[in-house]
């Protein structure tokens, strides 16, 4: 009973019931958010170049590739899984989109579903590997990782594919929908997903599930629901988005590039866990994702603007990852 | 506020306002040795001239879009001239059209940029030299001989030009030494050493090899090594720890060296010309030589070579 009761819990959305409670249960989302702010601050105080609303813009606009696929990889984390094919996975998707709309002349209009699709189909796989042949989801998506990194530059014959008489390709990144506020089209796609994302994890029978499995398989499976089915369906998903980022990153560079993608997986998790969604399954949100990688991209702005030699960059970062596990640790070792 | 006051008295400084002007370098990494070297070379230009820079490079050479953002934060900070390294000129394209609407002019390193807007190139010129590598790896055989050649990729700009350089070199003026056909290992040490054991067993008059950056040389040199033969004349490229201990055994004739100390310095130079509004050629080639065992101890070839 204890699962159900946790699980109508997680099902709240974020700003329902700010209770005492409520807000104890939110400690690391609310640590990260602060985090987030504090930070924000500092580099404000601490270089002139940093606050400004172009460089707000720039910091939103670093952050679509890496959240993108870690608003997807949020769903496999919280299902206790891990999906390292992500980074690799979002080269192949993007070489796809180059053969699709460059190579065979497809318009993006159709493209462009497709090679989301392509990555549906990418996760698909991870999903039947994991579920069905029972394979350790690490090692799954570790194959996986391989398999798309080698596909990538075999398909692409190991050069970048420009998209250069593609006619408003680019734009699905570069361009800007709402006329006036200067922010870069792929930024709104990445707030459209995340909404469209949270409201799965918390209102549909796809986000009780992912919650459910990630804590109590077992029970979960005695309760009657075909375990097997909702996890190929949740890997499935969550490869929609590396879709989506392969489409996302070869329209801001204007070049599928086949040789990139390696360690983007490592950031994409570092975001998901920064933002408080347990390694261990069960608990997690969007939004916590989604402050954690804006926590990583303004760090390495703030870092990078005020002139922060590149090493002591990625120490402060590592350090910033183990401060938000510790912190998770904490929470969980709460009654 | 007071913090906010001296924060930004400190950064106004230094930044466009006056002072020392500032530049921002964007290389195509920061941990390799290479990369280093050009930055030791750009900090002491900018010391000895009172110039400051910054010099930021993504993880890895294919890591496009970390480039991008890279450029765009130090953009954010006005700088008074930009050094840049394009890993994918398309890319950074729309930055480099900021930059010039900024008014902050471009130099392009290293290799160059397919664009208008940098105001200059420095870069060493990898045909000449690997003309250089091909003339003394003629001069060793006596003109005559089978020569094999490990290049690191038949797509980038470097991999073409060290391979053609060579290839041009030898076509027109070493009509005894027949050249195979090229092959690539990616720069990858493992994979040049498979492809050296097997063009040495598929060619056993096989006199020579050139191996065109410092991985494939590095493979080249393990793969004369398994394959036991002592006879072959083994040429490489850029330096590093490995090459200088075959070089020093005699295992290796000798490799060419760009000069990335020379490049950071040539670099400095030409953007505080720009920012002075000085003309400037389209093309500025930074030096390059030939080392072997007699002038590996050189004070002017060890300031080139890294560990």
């Amino acid at each position: 009973m204890t699962v159900l009761k946790s699980e109508a819990d997680r099902r709240r959305p974020w700003w329902e019931g700010v209770t005492l409670a409520a807000l104890r249960s939110r400690l690391q989302q609310l640590l990260a958010f602060a985090s987030l702010i504090v930070i924000y601050t500092f580099f404000a105080f601490a270089s002139p170049y940093f606050f400004t609303y172009d460089n707000f813009i720039s910091i939103l606009y670093s952050t679509v590739v890496i959240g993108t696929l870690a608003v997807g990889t949020t769903f496999v984390i919280i299902s206790a899984g891990i999906d390292l094919s992500i980074g690799t996975g979002m080269a192949l998707c993007a070489v796809m989109s180059g053969v699709f709309i460059v190579n065979a002349g497809l318009p993006p209009a159709l493209g462009v579903p497709l090679t989301v699709l392509f990555g549906g189909f990418m996760g698909l796989v991870n999903g039947i590997n994991v579920a069905v042949l029972r394979v350790p989801p690490f090692i799954a998506t570790l194959a996986m990782m391989l398999v798309a990194e080698g596909l990538a530059l075999v398909v692409s014959d190991s050069t970048p594919i420009y998209f250069n008489d593609v006619s408003g390709y680019t734009g699905i990144s570069t361009g800007h929908l709402v006329p006036g506020l200067d922010i870069p089209n792929a930024v709104l796609v990445l707030l459209a997903v995340s909404a469209l994302s949270g409201l799965l994890l918390t209102k549909t029978v796809l986000g009780r599930y992912t919650y459910s499995i990630g804590s109590n398989e077992e029970a979960t499976a005695l309760s009657g629901v075909n375990v097997r089915r909702w996890k190929i369906a949740i890997y499935a998903f969550a490869g929609l988005f590396i879709g989506l980022a392969g489409v996302l990153i070869s329209a801001r560079l204007g070049s599928a590039q086949p040789a990139t993608g390696m360690g983007y997986e490592l950031q994409a998790i570092a975001a998901v866990v920064i933002g408080g969604t347990s390694l261990s399954g069960g608990k997690g949100s969007i939004v916590g994702t989604l402050i954690g990688a804006l926590i990583i991209s303004v760090l390495n702005n703030g870092l990078q603007i005020m002139s922060i030699p590149q090493e002591w960059q990625n120490v402060i970062l590592g350090c910033v990852i183990l401060v938000a596990v510790y912190a998770d640790r904490v929470r969980r070792g709460e009654p | 506020m007071v913090l906010v006051a001296s924060a930004c008295g400190e950064e106004g400084s230094g930044g466009s306002g006056g002072g020392e002007p500032l530049i921002s370098i964007v290389s195509k990494g920061f941990q390799h040795q290479f990369w280093q070297s050009v930055k030791q070379g750009a900090e002491d230009e900018a010391e000895a001239r009172g110039a400051r820079i910054t010099f930021v490079g993504p993880a890895t050479e294919s890591d496009v879009e970390e480039q991008v953002n890279q450029l765009t934060n130090e953009l954010a900070k006005s700088p008074d001239a930009i050094g840049f390294a394009a890993l994918d000129s398309q890319a950074a394209e729309p930055l480099l059209e900021q930059a010039q609407s900024q008014d902050i002019p471009v130099v392009a390193f290293d290799s160059g940029v397919d664009s208008d807007i940098p105001v200059t190139t420095v870069a060493t010129d990898n045909r000449a030299a690997a003309a250089l590598a091909a003339e003394h790896m003629a001069e060793a055989l006596g003109g005559e001989g089978k020569v094999a050649l490990v290049v690191h990729d038949q797509t980038s700009l470097s991999g073409k030009d060290r391979r053609d350089g060579f290839m041009e070199w030898m076509a027109e003026n070493a009509p005894g030494i027949t050249v195979l056909e090229p092959q690539y290992g990616g720069g990858d040490q493992l994979e040049s050493a498979d492809i050296t054991t097997s063009i040495i067993q598929a060619n056993p008059d096989l006199a020579g090899i050139y191996a065109s950056n410092e991985g494939s040389a590095i493979g080249v040199i393990n793969g004369v090594r398994e394959s036991g033969r002592d006879d072959l004349a083994v040429v490489g490229f850029d330096s590093g720890q490995a090459q200088i201990d075959a070089i020093d055994s005699g295992l290796m004739l000798g490799a060419v060296t760009q000069d990335p100390v020379d490049m950071g310095r040539q670099l400095v130079d030409a953007a505080l010309n720009a920012i002075d509004g000085k003309e400037q050629p389209e093309r500025i080639d930074t030096a390059f030589y030939w080392y072997d065992s007699e002038n590996m101890d050189d004070p002017q070839i060890q300031a080139a070579l890294y560990q």
